[in-house]
Parts: C-alpha cells; structure tokens; sequence
C-alpha cells in the first residue's frame, strides 16, 4: 500500500535542487463514522483523505506548501509554492531536516486488517449494542444525544534528500455513548467509550457501563462551599493535566522562553514520587508510533525522574538550537511544518487503587470531569483554573455529588503539591494515560 | 456574484441521480475549493510562510432518518460517483428508479465581498506586516520577552447542488492577523494577545494598523505582571463591551440548537415563548452581518444567511435550523446548516451572536458595583447544554472596589448555570461593539463565529480564582 506513498514522495524528491534540502510528507487515511439514534443509524460516513507536504530549506531559510491531493498535476505546483515561500523566511543558521541518528526505528505492531475487512453492519451492530446496553443499564437514563462507533485507518510516509525513508501504517477504532439521566426535572450527562486497534478490542459493556455511571452519579449534585482541600483526580482528568504538563516541557517553547520550567533541567519542580516518561513506542497509548513527524526513531524519553526535571522533548530544530539532540517527538500532519509535541505521557504508578486513595484523603473532593482547560489554564505564567464536577470524600468515603465549582492553583505549586499517586492506569484515547493523583492545597470555589 | 465553477451543472445533477440510486429521499453535493496562506513570526524571525490548497466535495443521502455521507478530493464525474454510491450504501433500499435532477440557479450576494483580494497581495506586503507589529510589540517594553505574530488568509469558494433543484454557491474571504507577547517580570511570566479577523480582504488593514495590535498585546502582558489572583467564589460581574459575547454564545447559544434540542440535551428544549432571560436581553444570531468573522451570502447547505431573532426583551422567540431539522419539523431553515469542511458533514451552529444595546450608562454599572470583577475580555468558553453549566476564561480582568476599577487579575475561569446568568442580568449598557474572531468547536468541527455585547452585569457568577 505504502509503495504508492513513497513513489510520490520519490517524485518530488526528485525535483530537488543541489543547493536545496526537500522534506516530502504523503498521508492518506480512510475513515468509518456510525451514529446512531433511538435504535436507528442517523449517520453513516466513509472517507478518504489524502495529502502531501513539502518543506524546503535553501539558504537557511524554509517554506512550506501543501495540498490536500495526490494528483500528479498538484505535486509540482506545491514544490514551487513551498520554494517561493522560502525566500520570504528569515536565514535561520539551525534550520535543517532531520537526518538518519541511528536510533532503530521500533516495529509496534500498530495496524490491524480486520479495521477493513469487518463488514459496515457488523460495526452498525456494535453501536446499536452500546446505546441499547446504555438505556437498560439503569432507569433514570432518559435519552442518548449520540453513542457512535468510529474507526480509521492512517498511513503516512517522510523523505528527504537528507536520507529520510520512513513508511507507517496505524489502524485505531472507537465506541462511546454520551446518555442523559434525568431524575425529577434534573438532567445531568455522562460518557463512556472503548478504545482499541480494531473491531475486536473494544468493549461494548464497559463502555456502556460507564457511561450509564458517569451520567447517573452527579444527579442531585449541590455546589460545595469553597475553600483549600485536597482533590483526587480522576484517571480521565489526571490524563488532561498531564497533557498540559507535558506541554510545558516542549523544547520549541523553552527554546523561545515560553516555558515556565526553561532553564530549570536538573532541579526539583515535583514531589520525589513523581516519575513522568513520554513513549510512543508503547504499544498500549493511543498515539504509539513507530516514527516521528520526521521519520526519526520514536523512543521512551524520561521528562521529570524522581521529581527532576530531566528532560525537554524536541526535534530537529528545536534541538539544534538547543544543543540537544532530537528526541524523536516531531508532530504533524501533511498539512504543516513538525511542531514538537508529547505522545504518550504517562506517570509512573504508586500501590494503591481509588478507594484506599480517598480513605488515606479523609476529607475532600474527587474530581469526576473538568471542563475549560483550554481556557482557563495558561501554560505559560502557570495559572490554572478549571470548572469541576465530582463527589464528595467525607471520613474517607465518597459521599454526596458536587458540581458548578471551580480547582485552581498554578502548575508549578500542583506538581510539587501531589501527595499520592495511584496504581489504576487507564489508556485513554489521548496523549497522555490516566491514573488517580492526589493534590493537596488545591483552591476550590464554592458557595 | 456567480457561483463558483468548481463542478459543472451536468456532472452535479449525474452525481445526485447516482446517489439517489439505492432510495434515498435527498441527496445533496457540497463541493468546495479553499486556498489559505499563513505567515508567522517568532523570536524576531519570519519562521514561516505556508500556503495550503484543500479542495474536494462531500455528498450525503438522506432516507427517513438515517443519512449516508462520503466525500472525495476528487471532483471528476467518476470520483464524485464513487462517492456518490458510497454515501447511498446507507440506504439500502434499490428502487431501480432512474432520477432526473433539474437544477436552478440560486445567486445570494455575499455581504462583505473583499475589495482587496488577499491573493493579489504580495508576500512580500504580508511579512512586512508581521515585522511591523513585532517591533511596536517590542518597543520601549523592556518587560516583553518573547513576541509571536501571526497572519492568515483564506478564500474558500464552495458550490451546494441538491436533489430538490437548488444550485447555488458562496465566495468566502477571510482575513486574520493576531500578536501574542510574554512579559517577564519578578512575578514570572503573563501573557497577552490581541486578535482581529474579519469576512473581508486585506482592505482588513485599512482598518487596523498593526502597530496598534502590537502595542495593545504588548500591553496587557506587561499589566498582568503586577496582577494579583484573581478571587474565589460567587460575586458580581461587569463585561465590558465587546469583551463578552462568548458569555452568551455559551450560556445560551449551543442550548438553542435545533440538533440539541431535538434530542433533549438543552435546557432550552420545549421553553419557546416563555421568559427565559432579564427583560433587558435581545439575543440576535445575524450571518448577515457584512465583514464579521461568522457572514457569509450562503450556509453549507445552500441556504442564505438571515438575522434571526432568538430571544426578544427576555423572551425565547426560537431556536436556530438547519436542512434536516427543519425538514423534520416542517418548518423553514434559518440559514445556520454549517460544516468545517467538505469532509465533515452539516449541523446547527451559530454566525455571529450577539446582545443588542440596552440603556444603562456604561460607567454607572461599574459605579454602581461595590465588590466584583471587570472583565474586559473573556477567553475561549465550554458549555453543558443539557445542564446548561458553562465555563468560560477571563484573559484580562481587573477587580471593582468601591465602584471603581482597581487592580489586574490574573487569569482563571467563570462558571455559572445558562438559565440562572440570563435571569440575573440587571444592566446593559449602550455602547455595543463586536469582539475578536473566534472558532466554535462542536462534534469536533471547528467553524469560524462573531460575537458582540455591550458592557452588562452578571449578578452574581461563580469566580474561580486561586485567592483563598
């Protein structure tokens, strides 16, 4: 399959001048959507999507084009848009595309047959199933505004006239219902999904388990009154917060002295217990890859050790003006140039589950779901500010359901603030895993 | 104007026989041609000059509920008819009908064509920009640090043929350009920015100097360095003009969603004519409104942009439409089926949304605040519709004391209830003003949306602050 991809890429590379360095990126993907509704399918959706980037370095200076076809007319033209470009960029002496390090590209297993082949009813069937399991699992579910099943499959390709050849394929797929509950005039909603490789790895009951659980716990929830507690989080709401943390380590944003940990390598900035590692080469995360968004070698990169700060992620550019070397954590699509990002963050684990984490807690609150991030945290300046939704701990024991509050603090007081961390590692299908933490001193706003 | 010529009229109505071929009771082809170039600037270095080209059509079938959709980059009859089979394999029903489709064309005029066609610009005039800014952003402004300038422009031609005859099409340009500092200062670091777009061509900068962009940026990173935490907990709010219309696109916008609310996930289901909002509110959602980042001539589904009236003096007059949930209310569309691209399909969402002048004197509402937070602007929002709880950030904040504007804030969240905020408005100003560009994300598609308040006053809202 992906043979065609690099005779693309070939082509253009082909192109190249001596004077010049070229990146082709070709992706393609096909994608499956099934929603359904009140026992029907309301929407079906099959697609293909396909591109090619190109980047060009000439006089230290880069431009880039794309365009989202494969036509052989397109590859020309996108070839001289990303050339003409170029000569509008300021000459940067560590510009450069990445070239082969030596660090052998890991074989993950990441692609699945069976994501093409199960017949479309089969999948129609699997989300029926879920939105069904949801409406009998408890009688205050009153409606499900979507239960879907969802599916893909992506390919892409990286070459350069810098020795670049890297080929990969990823299959994923994907149930989840959002039910309401109703009790009274009340309505309150809920998620719950499975993630998986292929058809076969999801589970439909957890699923709807879940999600009948998540709707049906906050209705009657109350606003609690304010103050400074300690919160547990939940795997799921763990997983965002580490998705910003993890954010704050990028190498392009030290470099340009938008990160509140530049210039701190080395030096405590967490509790001791707290280990942080990002690798894409477990095939359990959901974003595992056996290449980078420049073809280079994913590998396992230990962020924060025993409460150090060890490590910044980078690549290429990032690195070179660093003075680091890449750290394989170029990400991108075919339609921009690679940014630096995390994959698969994950914390290392403590003993103990939820439940012997709240009783050790005594008082304070569980954090169920947040809602904001994106608006309310500044990765920058460090400040954090979310709305929350949870249940409350009393004498060790979760107690009533609480809503329409705020947790605030700033990232830097929240990582050396964590008091405990638990042993329940979920993946999730994002770039981070969950797991409880526990964070002590956290400013909960209330009546 | 005319219809862009992306697909000619006979390929468009084969395509829509082949998808009408398995039952179907309507198809549509959403074809769409979009070209954008970016220019960025960072660290004193034009990093990047990106130019992109995404062209493809998307075709859905629709039998009774159940609607089938595929798209395709490829717009040759043969590409579009594999779509077109595609999108009907959803209905299974082969009627061995052969369909005719005799499409009329429609012409809607866009409200703000450009004047200055961004393609015809140089690149050289758009990277001038960005070092212009930079420099204002920079100037006399020991504390910034770092400064990152951003321009983008886009012309997105789309063409929507269906099986009930309609042919008709839009020519979108759109104009963006932002500034985003870091101040350093003993306190650590803040950031500010300063955004304007607007559905026009370059003539965008006849109306902005970008020096002007750079220094407002620049200047709200350097004040919050000496802002305090913001407080914790219930107390009133001012919103200053332009600088909250986000409030009302979350607290009762997404609720009023015809899609939402045919499914029992709003707070707003089945409250049409009853009071649901102050007697002080009039909330207007307007595509028409020429030259604002949510107009355009035509919806992605063919139907013009109108100004819909959703609530009167406090009163839910009505919800927003698209194709289908029209259909199934046999009802009129509002002109609000909107889709991020040919590769998604449509759904409700808003234009610009925003409150119309009150008579309250701007000055007297703080005046008459003994203890709150002025906000004059809010950042990026998320809301619940089905319980209506939302969240939205403020990015530049200062607090009332005694009636008067004091000290800056630092950043964090509101939280409030949509119904409760709407009823708890007891002032609106009289000086409107629409805010900066924004992009609602639902169901994962994003899409270009105004809005615009003047100042008012939350009674009470849950401020989430690290104070104790």
């Amino acid at each position: 399959m992906s043979d065609e991809l690099l005779a693309i890429a070939d082509r253009v590379i082909g192109w190249a001048r001596d004077d010049e360095q070229v990146e082709v990126v070709v992706g393609r993907s096909t994608e499956t959507e099934i929603r359904v509704y009140e026992g029907d399918v309301e929407s079906l959706s099959s697609a293909g999507t396909a591109g090619v980037g190109v980047r060009v370095i000439a006089g230290n200076r880069q431009g880039f084009a794309y365009a989202g076809s494969l036509d052989a007319d397109v590859l020309g033209e996108v070839l001289a848009e990303a050339r003409d470009n170029a000569t509008f960029a300021t000459p940067d002496e560590f510009l450069g595309l990445a070239e082969p390090d030596g660090v052998a590209v890991p074989t993950l297993d990441l692609y699945r047959e069976s994501v093409a082949s199960v017949p479309t009813a089969d999948k129609v069937a699997m989300a029926l199933e879920l939105e069904a399991a949801v409406r009998a699992a408890d009688k205050r579910i009153s409606g499900i505004e979507s239960a879907e099943y969802a599916d893909g499959i992506g390919e892409g390709v990286v070459v350069s006239t810098t020795g670049i050849r890297s080929v990969g394929r990823e299959s994923a797929c994907y149930v989840g219902a959002y039910p309401l509950a109703t009790d009274g005039d009340e309505t309150k909603t809920g998620f719950g999904f499975s993630v998986g490789r292929e058809p076969a790895d999801l589970d439909v009951a957890a699923a709807a388990t879940e999600a009948a659980e998540r709707a049906t716990r906050l209705l009657g929830a109350v606003k609690p009154s304010g103050g400074r507690m300690t919160v547990v989080l939940d795997p799921f709401v763990t997983a965002q917060f580490l998705g910003i943390v993890a954010g704050t380590m990028n190498g392009e944003a030290v470099n340009k002295g938008r990160s509140l940990f530049a210039g701190r390598l080395g030096e405590g900035i967490a509790n001791p217990m707290v280990t942080l590692v990002d690798d894409p080469t477990d095939p359990r995360a959901y974003r595992a890859t056996e290449a980078d968004g420049e073809g280079l070698a994913t590998r396992r990169n230990v962020l924060i050790d025993g409460g150090r700060l060890e490590q910044f992620l980078h690549n290429t550019y990032s690195a070179r003006r660093a003075g680091a070397v890449s750290t394989g954590s170029a990400v991108r699509g075919f339609s921009s140039t690679p940014g630096v990002g995390a994959r698969a963050v994950q914390l290392a684990p403590g003993d103990d589950d939820q439940p012997a984490l709240v009783a050790a807690v005594g008082d304070g609150i569980l954090v169920s779901s947040v809602s904001g991030l994106h608006s309310g945290v500044n990765p920058v300046s460090g400040d954090f500010s979310t709305g929350a939704e949870g249940l409350r701990i009393a004498g060790g024991s979760l107690g009533e359901p609480l809503r329409e509050f705020t947790i605030a603090s700033t990232l830097q007081r929240m990582l050396l603030d964590i008091v405990a961390i638990g042993n329940d590692v979920e993946w999730l299908p994002m770039g981070a895993a969950g797991v409880s933490l526990v964070i002590r001193d956290v400013s909960v706003s209330g009546t | 104007m005319s219809i862009p010529d992306l697909i000619d009229a006979d390929t468009l109505s084969a395509t829509l026989a082949e998808a009408l071929r398995t039952g179907g009771d309507f198809a549509e082809v959403f074809a769409e041609d979009k070209a954008s170039t970016s220019a960025y600037l960072d660290d004193g270095r034009i990093e990047e000059l990106s130019s992109g080209r995404d062209r493809g059509a998307g075709i859905r079938v629709v039998r009774g509920e159940t609607t089938g959709f595929a798209h395709t980059a490829d717009l040759s009859a043969t590409g579009l008819a594999a779509a077109a089979r595609a999108a009907a394999a959803a209905a299974h029903r082969d009627d061995g009908r052969v369909h005719e489709i005799a499409l009329v064309a429609h012409d809607v005029a866009h409200p703000s064509p450009p004047s200055v066609r961004p393609g015809d610009v140089a690149k050289a005039d758009k990277v001038a920009l960005l070092l212009r800014a930079n420099d204002a952003a920079r100037a006399d402004a020991p504390e910034i640090s770092q400064v990152a300038v951003s321009y983008g422009d886009s012309r997105r031609r789309v063409v929507i043929a269906n099986s009930d005859g309609l042919l008709t099409g839009d020519d979108q340009t759109r104009t963006f350009f932002s500034v985003g500092a870091v101040a350093t200062g003993d306190t650590g670091m803040q950031t500010g920015r300063e955004a304007v777009g607007h559905t026009v061509g370059f003539e965008l900068f006849d109306r902005y100097d970008v020096d002007e962009l750079g220094r407002a940026a620049s200047q709200r990173a350097r004040t919050k360095l000496a802002a305090r935490p913001a407080p914790t907990g219930e107390m009133p709010v001012v919103i200053g003009p332009g600088g909250g219309g986000v409030l009302f696109h979350e607290a009762c916008g997404h609720g009023l969603e015809a899609d939402l609310i045919a499914k029992g996930a709003s707070v707003f289901a089945g409250r049409r004519g009853e009071k649901v909002a102050s007697e002080l509110i009039t909330l207007i959602d307007d595509g028409t409104v020429g030259g604002e980042w949510g107009a355009y001539a035509v919806d992605d589904e063919g139907t013009p942009a109108q100004r819909n009236v959703l609530i009167e003096n406090g009163i839910l007059t009505d919800y927003m439409w698209d194709f289908l949930r029209a259909r199934k209310e046999g009802r009129a569309r509002s002109g609000n089926g909107r889709r991020q691209s040919y590769k998604f399909l449509p759904m409700v969402r808003m234009t610009n949304t925003f409150i119309l002048d009150g008579t309250d004197d701007p000055e007297a509402i703080v005046a008459g605040t003994d203890h709150g937070v002025y906000v004059a602007k809010l950042g990026g929002g998320q809301v619940n519709t089905a319980t209506g709880d939302f969240v939205f950030g403020m990015t530049e904040a200062y607090l009332i004391e005694g009636g008067q504007i004091t000290e800056p804030l630092r950043e964090g969240n509101l939280i409030g209830n949509g119904p409760k905020v709407l009823a708890n408005i007891d002032a609106v100003g009289n000086d409107f003003a629409f805010g900066p560009p924004g992009t609602c994300g639902k169901d994962g598609q994003g899409v270009p949306v105004g809005d615009g308040v003047p100042t008012l006053r939350v009674t009470s809202l849950t401020v989430g602050g690290q104070a104790a």
